[in-house]
């Protein structure tokens, strides 16, 4: 008994990522891909985020984008992840702009990938020079540290538009709070319960739950990021159809 | 242009890591390829550890190197980051002779609260002033049924979680009712968090296929 239930949970574990697996392969295929065609519904915040990129660059103002305090090796590290992915994307598009954008994160890992990232965004954009690595930067190891430190960044290096994506704690609101009163547009996402509570409040465009990665579908980062938003929404049909059949069993058979 | 070797030794070693987590060490024979594949692991994860401080300190470094610029730079030069300085090199040079010659850690660590944790609290503080004026003016930002009950929300359980309820919970009807009260947060927050699950394994899907390469190599 004891064997099988060490068993069962890495079982379904792996037949979780197998099932995932599979359904982005088969979503990144292009034959698949021509014959149904993805259609996103329409985010706002994401359409005001793209607006607000055209016009920081038409107007000479900086992007800011902020990952969070999550280390890459911590259970958290998936939201990470996408702020990296963000910040290639905001670098890529906003290559032309006369003022670089701005990456900060509140660990020494996530500040070497953001620097990374950039470098990155740069190199596929034909500019390599551009690339300065005093631009993404760890502004504080510990949570409040790390907010003390992004906030002269939001008040003092002229940004037109935060983005917030990757682990906060509520403490992200100080950030938004400052945004505002520098009359900076804000979108704000974060895997943390706490977090996106607040940020609901303060921020001017919040995501919640899985909207966060959706992210880079929505920046156009490519087909896989695509076919990874499909298999989500597939995926979640099937875990609420085994949430309404394990509910059910349990009713009627009692605890398994 | 990405490097195909960092690629492909990324993708290895999350595979080895992935296999290890379903692998249950019950049922694994000693001496056997899974027996390997753990070990590998085992040491694959030690390095990350290893690799992980060095980031700190180099992003440390960084830190300090960005307002080394802010504060030598020919326009609006950034006086804060001078007291920055001072302190990061005094904590820096009383933090190695405390864990070295001193051998008086208990101090260090005393005078690094004293005052890491009233700037803390107070920039807590601040927090729940920015909070409760951006519940004001969630209003104004928002419009429909959500705010609205997001405040109510937000209300009520403040209110039942500072105890002033309590008294309630023995009245016959109003106490279950409390309870069931209690227990919604967490269903709504389970919800939540398993969308955010499912985007954290496509997410680290897309790296493990080195679709997504957050490093250049």
């Amino acid at each position: 008994m004891n064997l099988l239930a060490s068993l069962s949970e890495p079982v379904l574990g792996l037949v979780l990522a197998l099932l995932a697996a599979g359904l982005m392969f088969t979503f990144s295929i292009p034959a698949v891909r021509k014959r149904a065609r993805v259609l996103f519904r329409p985010m706002r915040p994401m359409q005001r985020l793209r607006r607000a990129i055209g016009l920081s660059v038409e107007d000479g103002s900086r992007l800011h984008v902020s990952i969070g305090q999550s280390s890459i090796a911590s259970p958290n590290s998936a939201s990470a992840l996408v702020g990296l992915n963000t910040i290639e994307r905001v670098g890529m598009l906003s290559s032309a702009s006369d003022r670089p954008p701005v990456a900060t994160s509140g660990d020494g890992t996530l500040a070497i990938l953001s620097q990374d990232s950039l470098r990155s965004a740069y190199r596929v954009s034909s500019l390599p020079e551009q690339y300065d690595p005093i631009q993404a930067r760890l502004t504080g190891p510990t949570p409040f540290s790390y907010v003390a430190g992004a906030l002269p960044v939001i008040h003092d290096e002229r940004v037109s538009t935060n983005v917030l994506v990757g682990h906060f704690g509520p403490e992200a609101a100080l950030l938004t709070d400052a945004a505002e009163q520098e009359d900076a547009f804000t979108l704000a996402a974060s895997d943390s319960l706490a977090a996106q509570a607040a940020l609901y409040a303060a921020a001017q465009e919040p995501l919640i739950g899985e909207e966060l990665f959706a992210i880079p579908a929505y920046l156009q980062a490519g087909p896989v990021h695509q076919a990874g938003l499909r298999a989500q929404d597939v995926l979640r049909w099937v875990v609420i159809a085994a949430l309404i059949v394990g509910s059910i069993g349990v009713l009627l058979f009692g605890g398994l | 242009m990405k490097s195909p070797f960092a690629t492909a030794l990324a993708v290895i070693v999350g595979l080895i890591v992935l296999a290890g987590f379903f692998i249950p060490l019950e049922v694994v024979p000693a001496g056997g390829l899974a027996d390997t594949l753990l070990s590998v692991r085992t040491l694959v994860l030690d390095w990350a550890g290893i690799l992980l401080a060095f980031a700190t300190l180099v992003g440390v470094f960084g830190l300090v190197s960005a307002h080394l610029r802010r504060m030598r730079a020919r326009r609006n030069p950034d006086r804060y980051s001078i007291l920055l300085i001072i302190f990061f090199i005094g904590t820096v040079l009383y933090g190695l002779y405390a864990y070295t010659v001193g051998q008086d850690t208990a101090r260090f660590l005393q005078i690094v609260n004293a005052v890491q944790i009233p700037v803390e609290a107070s920039l807590m503080a601040v927090l729940a002033v920015v909070l409760t004026l951006a519940s004001v003016r969630l209003f104004q930002r928002r419009r429909g049924i959500i705010p609205v009950v997001f405040v109510l929300s937000a209300l009520l359980f403040l209110l039942m979680n500072s105890g002033l309820l309590a008294s309630l919970s023995g009245v016959p009807g109003l106490g279950s009712f409390l309870g069931w009260l209690q227990i919604l947060p967490a269903a709504g927050g389970r919800g939540i968090l398993l969308g955010v699950a499912l985007g954290s394994i496509m997410a680290g899907l897309r790296i493990l296929f080195g679709a997504e390469r957050p490093y250049s190599g």
